[in-house]
């Protein structure tokens, strides 16, 4: 049972936590202009680095907000945490 | 009887009877069930699991492979060892031949667990422990002390002098100060069991008194300190598992905790010092001793004071063999095989560091040639191991690294080094290694020969370490002696890993108090008391306890469906959905980001209106679906399925916050705040009216797919013209504090009318009968709203949505994509199961040849009261396409003939509706 600093409210258990994939692949600003590979790519498509690796996680049981985390893979550490990029909220 | 006199820290003022297989036993508080049998000479305990030979006590704590008993009373408890169970009156007990027995009765006891929070966890109540533990305590720290045994000390005996007097009362002064300090708490019979990431530790309390028999403390610190001891090893001979034969630390355990006296006629054989002190003791206690030590130097210390004692020592001399019939009778010595009578035959091969904890988290072991042992290779951050744990095996030295500037002091004793020794030669299928699982060194020969080189690979085929003891004393020789066969030094393998728990524990402690109703949260609505009243069948949908349908006297499920299916298609029913999602969605951006989550326009949706809608996953595949009302502006109210509420409240807050971070919305879940009701049938608007006297719920003021806020007695009342059944329906909510009130008036304005409580399973069989899809029953994540036939509730003018996209790729566009359509077999009387299969026939209505081609399969089956015959709900590959082809669905053997249809069974041109 690990402990993972959420940015508001500090380390917590992992389980209060749910895992949200790869950060950092926005919503593509034309889904009509892509081609079928392009869209197939952002729908289900994501990185599996060895090593840190930026993802999103929410804080589901306890203030729900959703966080960038740089976690390594090879040892499940995490590196960092901070807010969203464009959050209005800072902690 | 072998009970000494002056020996042993059992309370011998009181007494305690106990009985095993038959027999009653007195002994005392502070025994344990195998000190008491050895106080009494008792015969051996039971039979090995493979060959039936006999078995007795070998060690006299955890890690005794042999001496193994089933509870019976207290409480019937399987295969725990004699050698950790505290007496008490009363307490029955049998050996266990072969295999335990689970008890066949429930456990009444209670366990819990506790959540606590350190700055440090010490593991281990011996002299580095609780020096440990005195260190952290000064430094001002929180500190949590556990230890298993029954009491403090560890292995410390009474005999060693520490800072100047005896070690029983350094032990004694420490635990005074320590429960002097309120940051302080120390428990004892507290086994730390699992060590996980970030200083997370497991331990188990066995329990005297309180309102639990066991509790599970988690332990969270912010450094762990492992002082958990070391485990002395055996050396493998020719019948080494014969009752007799023990470990010579615990035949000095039983000496000084118990006062028992393990022999009378004792053959000491050591490759090691620690077994000097055992072979010393018991001669001091009236034993004839003699000591084998394998080494070709006898220790200088150990000699003079065995000299002094008359106790014979024989250097380079090792045990070959034992003689005896259902316990030791003597010790065959060396090559020759020389008899050397005996009763106990004590065993030391030196000492492997108990380093479970340490592994738990990844620790990394290191063979250690000076010890003869592995011990942890390099520090793991958080984490400590000091004293014999860390190969630490002298006092002096255990004190020391524990004990930091104010480190108490114990003399230096200076000794020979271990020798290494596995096993002595003899006949390898009598070499018991692990005497629980009666492994021999034939069975490591046998993995070896098999082309077996990893030491885990050989215990799975040997089968060795997986007992109750988890290899404690025979997992590392097993290692030792696979390496020798394979002719490669120990550490190039290493040794098996330590896996928790460190001793077992019962799935009732883990469990705690998440058993029957506290297994789970039970959901119940604000009426749930009314639905039991009315004789309700529940069933559970997620948490929740919905009531199925409310049979009558007599009628089983298919009946009483039916019964309430016409009472809704004919006059009225009524049905507590209080369980549905709701979602109250607010700000100046709340419709924006509706658009942007269902795949119909809700921008458009007026003020006092209601709309279907879809939400779609990115990749087009349904996800959820509901109403949406339009409150204001900046206001809606969602639905979702019971059991999607929680899913998409999260996943509309996951793409607020990630996505859009600029809309101006807020979230918030009413679902347990606001009670439905759904009023059904051709006769609802007559109950709705009467209650509702002053608001006009005639179909021109009062719109299908309309609200209307209004209030009764003052309470606010929100009605809307939502239908899942096709029948005229009002859907009626309230703040959940005045549910039952509204229920009980709808109830009372409805009996005019003969007004029917109906279920979830009628609700089921209304809403297939329409044709309606129950997202997760009639979908399966594959299933895109075209499938559905819910192609119009995808808008085409708005410029993108979630799923849109993907509802262009060829493979949505497929022709033979499986589509929702309705089957009704042929014969109008066989309910085909949900879930059967649905193949292709052959032109004589029979199953083509294999492979045969599979269509699809049956979502939803059910009778149905309006068409007087079973239907189901399908989906098909192709399936609009082959509306009014027969299809097979094998049921029990026999082939079904089904037709398939549209989807809308009942009221095609939807006239009902309206009343």
């Amino acid at each position: 049972m690990q402990l993972i600093a959420c940015p508001w409210c500090g380390p917590r258990e992992e389980l209060e936590f749910s895992y949200g994939g790869q950060a950092h692949v926005a919503y593509p600003a034309d889904p009509a202009g892509l081609t079928d590979e392009q869209w197939a790519r952002y729908v289900f498509f994501r990185d599996n680095p060895k090593g840190p690796f930026a993802e999103r996680w929410a804080h589901s049981a306890g203030c729900r907000r959703w966080f960038t985390a740089v976690r390594d893979t090879r040892t499940h550490q995490f590196v960092s945490v901070g807010p969203l990029a464009g959050s209005e909220a800072t902690p | 009887m072998s009970r000494i006199e002056g020996y042993g820290r059992v309370d011998r003022s009181r007494t305690v009877t106990v009985t095993v297989d038959g027999t009653e036993y007195t002994g005392h508080p502070g025994d344990t069930l195998a000190s008491v049998l050895l106080a009494h000479d008792a015969r051996p305990l039971g039979t090995s699991v493979k060959f039936g030979r006999p078995r007795g006590i070998g060690a006299a704590w955890v890690e005794d492979p042999t001496g193994l008993v089933q509870i019976e009373e207290p409480f019937p408890e399987p295969m725990v060892l004699a050698s950790t169970v505290e007496i008490t009156d009363g307490l029955v007990a049998r050996g266990v031949n072969g295999q335990g027995r689970l008890s066949d009765v429930a456990d009444v006891a209670r366990y819990d667990h506790r959540h606590v929070h350190c700055d440090v966890l010490v593991v281990g109540a011996g002299p580095a422990g609780l020096t440990a533990a005195r260190r952290a305590a000064r430094d001002g720290l929180d500190v949590v002390l556990v230890d298993d045994r029954p009491e403090p000390g560890g292995t410390l005996t009474g005999t060693e002098t520490i800072d100047g007097r005896p070690s029983r009362e350094f032990v004694a002064d420490v635990v005074a100060e320590l429960a002097a300090d309120p940051r302080v708490t120390h428990l004892q019979r507290t086994t730390a069991f699992g060590h996980y990431d970030d200083g997370l530790v497991l331990a188990l309390e066995r329990r005297e008194r309180g309102a639990s028999r066991q509790r599970v403390h988690r332990i969270r610190a912010a450094r762990v300190v492992i002082a958990a001891g070391a485990i002395e090893r055996p050396v493998v001979f020719e019948d080494d598992d014969r009752p007799g034969v023990m470990l010579a630390s615990a035949a000095r355990d039983f000496l000084h905790r118990h006062g028992v006296l393990a022999g009378r006629e004792v053959v000491v054989f050591t490759s090691d010092d620690a077994a000097y002190s055992a072979a010393v003791d018991l001669h001091d206690a009236g034993a004839a001793v003699r000591v084998l030590d394998a080494r070709a130097r006898v220790p200088e210390v150990w000699a003079r004071r065995c000299a002094e004692r008359g106790i014979e020592v024989s250097a380079d001399t090792q045990v070959h063999g034992t003689l005896g019939d259902d316990r030791v009778t003597a010790a065959l010595v060396g090559a020759e095989r020389r008899e050397v009578p005996c009763d106990l035959l004590l065993v030391s091969g030196g000492w492997n560091p108990t380093v479970h904890l340490f592994t738990h988290v990844g620790g990394r072991l290191g063979w250690d040639p000076a010890l003869g042992a592995f011990r942890p290779a390099a520090p793991l951050p958080g984490v400590e191991v000091v004293g014999a744990a860390d190969g630490t095996l002298d006092l002096a030295g255990c004190l020391r690294q524990a004990g930091g500037a104010d480190a108490p002091h114990a003399e230096e004793e200076h000794g020979e080094p271990t020798m290494v020794l596995w096993r002595t030669a003899g006949e390898p299928a009598r070499q018991f290694v692990d005497l629980q699982r009666d492994a021999t060194v034939a069975d490591i020969a046998r993995a070896v020969g098999a082309g077996m080189r990893s030491v885990e690979h050989v215990k799975r085929y040997t089968t060795i370490g997986t007992a109750h003891d988890q290899g404690k004393t025979s997992g590392v020789v097993a290692s030792g002696i696979t390496a020798e066969l394979l002719g490669r030094p120990i550490e190039d393998l290493g040794t098996t890993t330590f896996r928790p728990p460190y001793t077992p524990v019962a799935f009732a402690a883990l469990a705690g108090r998440a058993r029957g109703d506290l297994y789970d949260p039970v959901r119940t609505t604000a009426i749930h008391d009314r639905h039991v009243a009315a004789g309700a069948e529940f069933e559970d949908v997620g948490q929740w306890k919905r009531a199925r349908h409310y049979p009558q006297p007599g009628e089983d499920m298919t009946a009483a469906v039916l019964r309430e299916c016409a009472a809704v298609r004919t006059g009225v029913g009524i049905l507590d959905g209080s369980t549905l999602g709701k979602i109250d969605v607010r700000g100046p951006d709340a419709a924006v980001l509706l658009d942007r989550l269902y795949t119909n326009m809700m921008s458009s949706l007026k003020v006092g209106r209601v709309r279907y809608g879809v939400m779609c996953g990115n990749d087009g595949m349904v996800f959820d679906d509901g109403t949406v009302l339009r409150l204001a502006d900046d206001r809606f109210l969602v639905t979702t399925t019971t059991g999607n509420a929680a899913p998409v409240l999260d996943w509309m807050e996951e793409w607020l916050q990630t996505e859009w971070p600029d809309l101006r919305v807020r979230l918030t879940s009413v679902t347990e705040q606001l009670s439905i009701f759904a009023v059904a049938g051709p006769r609802s608007r007559d109950v709705v009216g009467a209650v509702f006297a002053d608001l006009d719920v005639g179909n021109d003021a009062f719109g299908f797919m309309s609200w209307q806020d209004t209030a009764l007695d003052g309470v606010p009342v929100r009605l809307a013209r939502i239908s899942f059944s096709g029948e005229l329906a009002f859907e009626v909510a309230v703040s959940s504090w005045y549910a039952p009130a509204l229920w009980d008036r709808l109830i009372e304005a409805g009996r005019p009318y003969g007004i029917t409580p109906y279920g979830t399973e009628t609700m089921h069989v209304l809403r297939a009968e329409k044709g309606y899809p129950i997202i997760g029953q009639d979908t399966d994540g594959t299933v895109s709203p075209h499938d559905l036939g819910l192609g119009w509730a995808v808008s085409r003018k708005k410029p993108d949505f979630l799923g849109r996209r993907s509802f262009a790729r060829p493979q949505n566009q497929d022709l033979l994509r499986k589509q929702l359509v309705s089957l009704l077999p042929v014969d109008a009387a066989t309910r085909l199961p949900e879930g059967s299969q649905i193949v292709h026939l052959a032109e004589d209505g029979r199953l083509p040849a294999p492979p045969v081609p599979m269509l699809g399969h049956v979502t939803s089956s059910y009778h149905s009261a309006a068409l007087a015959r079973p239907f189901a709900l399908a989906l098909v590959k192709g399936g609009r396409e082959r509306i009014g082809e027969v299809v097979g669905v094998p049921v029990g053997g026999e082939l079904v003939a089904a037709q398939i249809g549209d989807t809308v069974l009942v009221d095609p041109e939807g006239a009902r509706r309206d009343g």
